[in-house]
């Protein structure tokens, strides 16, 4: 397998060049740029089949992408932050009619104050919009789930965004090993549309209006597709899997065995987290990691499965919903525990807003701090905030 | 009318055959309706572009009537005639 040093955005463009997709419409957008740089590079140069579609702005990067989806095309983008934010009316359009768009996502965060650097904000603000979610470790990662989610999107006919973290990986070189183009072709396989506008001897309307008497259907279809969805992925990684030896599952279980603590994280995270728990097992703490990387659908069976035997769980966010309790992935992994008549305490650090760095010192801190917890059966706070100044 | 449950619905609203619009007529929407004076028209087919219901009839290359089964009564094709021409007028429904 062809060794590269690639960044984040130079893996995802690589990505998008060998599955070559019909259309790319797209805008630049910090620290997404490059991704639609090197890939309108790879439009010019010929090295691609696709129509490039130079938008005015990522609500018109998305309306382009549905517009050509729905004709019957193989459809990527990329935006990030704040760009995403004006995807977001679009993103449930492609969704609802059920386009297979894959979207390679640079994590940032949101305005304001102005910040171009990585939280997962933007991403869990269209959390509910009706895409998998898709999020990265590192660079080769980062590839592996971009290829992936072009087949996971097309088997189960929803939309698809992989998401990495901004210049934390989409700057960050890397040396990762990528597939040679006839292996990604004929793993992808030939794209066949569900329908497609342009089919003139099959009529059909796309985007009726849809009241009171059939709305909710449509959307129960949607629902039960997510459902399925879980199918597609497992069948995907799977497949990915035995081909070319790189095993993806919806999370990472790391040194869970034996542990009497687990720490949840997505993303880059994931990886510091790594180093501090190795560091911890030496110290003899039994501490262990669940990397979640599939956010949608949610694997809740599965994570009550793995993380119902542990004393604490502490859940690291990089974003926060503003509930005033805790983030996302914290209450989405709470709840997925909840009908168990015993389980594990569950607290939530919010770390890591605006690229605020996270270190190892911190995940051990999170640790020691479960471990405690886990000794006395006693949460000083539910929610905190790691590395924030008071 | 049979009211349809998630399961058999079209994906996403996508509709075609039975699901078709021209099974779903919606003149009745209207409140005003163009009238159309062959005498006057020049079959330049503006109209016919315009209309955002395909409700500009044509046949053989020329205009022959209006189909008031579909049409809104939006005033798009009386706008569009040419003003010399004048061929369309809205008239209340
Ligand atoms: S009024 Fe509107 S809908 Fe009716 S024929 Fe004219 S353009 Fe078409
Ligand atoms: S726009 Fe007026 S002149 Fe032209 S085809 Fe229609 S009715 Fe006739």
């Amino acid at each position: 397998m062809p060794l590269k040093a690639l960044t984040g955005n130079e893996s995802m463009a690589e990505a998008m060049r060998q599955i070559n997709p019909d259309v790319v419409a797209a805008y630049p957008i910090t620290p997404a740029t490059e991704v639609v740089q090197i890939f309108s590079s790879f439009v010019a140069d010929g090295l691609v089949d696709t129509e490039f579609v130079a938008v005015e702005s990522e609500h018109s990067a998305m309306s382009a992408c549905v517009g050509a989806a729905a004709a019957g095309a193989r459809v990527m983008t990329s935006t990030a932050s704040q760009g995403l934010a004006l995807m977001h009316e679009v993103l449930y359009v492609a969704a609802g009619l059920r386009l297979p768009i894959v979207l390679c996502e640079i994590n940032r965060s949101l305005s304001a104050p102005i910040n171009i650097h990585c939280d997962h904000s933007d991403t869990m603000g269209s959390r509910d919009a009706g895409w998998i979610q898709i999020f990265s470790e590192n660079v080769q990662e980062t590839y592996d789930n971009v290829i992936q989610a072009m087949k996971i999107a097309e088997s189960s006919r929803i939309p698809a965004l992989v998401t990495t973290d901004g210049f934390i990986l989409s700057h960050c070189l890397e040396r990762i090993e990528v597939l040679e183009d006839s292996e990604v072709q004929s793993f992808i396989g030939e794209y066949k549309p569900a329908y497609s506008l342009l089919d003139i001897e099959n009529p059909i309307t796309v985007g009726p209006l849809d009241l009171q008497d059939y709305y909710f259907e449509h959307k129960r279809q949607e629902i039960e597709a997510m459902r399925e969805a879980k199918k597609s992925i497992e069948k995907v990684n799977k497949e990915f899997g035995d081909r070319f030896r790189r095993r993806y599952d919806f999370f990472e279980s790391y040194k869970l065995n034996g542990a009497e603590i687990a720490i949840v994280a997505l993303g880059s995270t994931a990886g510091t987290a790594k180093v501090a728990i190795d560091s911890l097992r030496e110290e003899g703490k039994k501490v262990g990691l669940l990397k979640l990387r599939v956010f949608r659908p949610f694997p809740y069976e599965k994570l009550c499965e793995v993380l119902q035997k542990f004393k604490v769980v502490a859940v690291l966010d990089r974003s926060d919903s503003m509930s005033s309790t805790g983030g996302p992935v914290f209450t989405e992994a709470r709840s997925a525990l909840y009908d168990l008549t015993t389980r594990p305490r569950f607290v939530n650090y919010i770390y890591g807003l605006g690229g605020r760095e996270i270190t190892e010192s911190d995940i051990k801190k999170v640790a020691n701090e479960a471990l405690k917890i886990s000794k006395t059966g006693k949460i000083k706070e539910l929610v905190q905030y790691l590395g924030v100044r008071e | 009318m049979k009211k349809y449950g998630w399961k058999e619905l079209p994906l996403g609203a996508i509709l075609k055959g039975e699901w078709s619009t021209e099974n779903f007529p919606t003149g009745d929407w209207r409140s005003e309706r163009p009238v159309w004076d062959e005498e006057k028209c020049t079959d330049c087919f503006l109209c016919w572009i315009y209309c955002p219901d395909s409700s500009i009839i044509i046949k053989d290359g020329k205009v022959t009537g209006i189909n008031y089964d579909y049409c809104k009564g939006c005033g798009i094709c009386a706008n569009v005639c040419p003003p010399k021409v004048k061929a369309i007028e809205m008239i209340p429904d």
